[in-house]
């Protein structure tokens, strides 16, 4: 099958504005978009960028808008997508190259949820055990591999860029509800704020984004309840 | 966008707005449709008048009734817009301004408001 990728191309040390390449391409229908963008990659453009690695969907690499969804390149198929096909870069990011934009503040955000296990109590001889029920209760938001989808899908990030966004509080959510965690009085602390949890208006882009199927409205929702219940 | 990462520890309000707006917005549901059923549905707009009011004004039940709505709806939609002005507006001068005005706004209709609730005085009914 023929299809046309319209890319969105930027490179802020010689364009003005971003601009639409077009490229026509034979493909297969069972191709991913991402054998599409190196296709174009190795053989029409080669300065086109964009990130990618794993090409399995777990690196989270490669998220972008595609035909103004965001999606990972490596997860969809050509024949969903249509004969045109926009690919952006992911909104809310500054955008470096093409289709590669600036994490740097969104995995900062994620780091400030401090997003590994905090103890007080002495340490136990052998591991912390934990019950295959009190595993269950987080399995849902250990799924994330910070694409940054959620996020830059969010009207309320748009809208607001202090806003720490679903991504870490999906993350923080995994270890508040770890029955082996006990820094729940931090973590709360950091997500008691306007720009923590309360900026989130119930949206419901971020779980319409999320490649892993995270259900991130529901698990915000569970930490502004664990917020309420540590504090009445 | 600010120092990336460290959300600024706040007074916790916003967990009370949260909690009041979901609160109210229950009690505000039942508050306004039986509002709607007994001043539109059961008695026809024409109908009601200084008589109507004043019978109604009789007895401290409806004053409660409309003073509870007044407060309810008032302060809920307050909230509403400040969350907005919050989310769009970055410009700290902008936004304190925005904010300003807004309370100013409220405060005067939520003070008129009660006050015409409150110092209503029925006359005697008339024959
Ligand atoms: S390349 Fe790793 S998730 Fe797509």
């Amino acid at each position: 099958m023929q299809v046309t990728l319209k890319i969105q191309r930027y490179n802020p040390e010689k364009d003005k504005a971003p601009w639409w390449g077009e490229y026509k391409i034979e493909a297969e229908p069972t191709d991913r978009l991402l054998d599409a963008l190196n296709y174009v990659k190795w053989h029409l453009d080669g300065t086109l960028t964009y990130r990618r690695s794993c090409a399995h969907g777990i690196c989270g690499s490669d998220a972008m808008q595609i035909n103004g969804a965001n999606r990972l390149a490596c997860k969809v198929l050509l024949r969903n997508l249509g004969q045109v096909i926009t690919v952006e870069p992911l909104r809310g990011y500054k955008v470096i190259k093409d289709l590669l934009v600036d994490m740097d503040a969104f995995l900062a955000r994620y780091r400030s949820m401090k997003p590994f296990l905090i103890t007080h109590s002495p340490q136990p001889e052998k591991e912390r055990l934990q019950s295959p029920e009190d595993r269950e209760r987080f399995d849902d938001t250990t799924k994330c591999i910070l694409c940054g989808c959620c996020t830059s899908g969010c009207p309320s990030f748009w809208a607001n860029g202090e806003y720490v966004g679903p991504a870490a509080i999906v993350n923080a959510h995994r270890f508040l509800f770890d029955s082996r965690d006990e820094g729940t009085v931090e973590r709360i602390e950091l997500l008691n704020t306007v720009d923590g949890v309360w900026r989130c208006r119930t949206i419901f882009n971020c779980v319409e984004a999320c490649p892993r199927e995270i259900n991130v409205t529901r698990a915000i929702g569970e930490v502004k309840k664990a917020i309420l219940m540590q504090k009445v | 966008m600010g120092a990336a990462g460290s959300p600024r520890p706040e007074s916790g309000i916003e967990l009370w707005a949260w909690m009041f707006m979901r609160v109210s917005g229950v009690v505000l549901l039942f508050l306004a449709l039986g509002h709607l059923l007994i001043m539109h549905l059961i008695n026809n707009v024409d109908h009601i008048d200084f008589q109507f009011v004043a019978q109604r004004y009789a007895t401290p039940f409806w004053r409660t009734y409309d003073l509870v709505m007044l407060w309810l709806a008032l302060i809920h939609g307050t909230n509403g817009v400040r969350m907005v002005l919050v989310d769009y507006i970055s410009p700290r001068g902008w936004r304190a301004a925005s904010l300003a005005s807004l309370y100013v706004v409220s405060f005067i209709l939520l003070t008129l408001g009660s006050l015409a609730i409150l110092t209503f005085q029925p006359p005697l009914m008339g024959p």
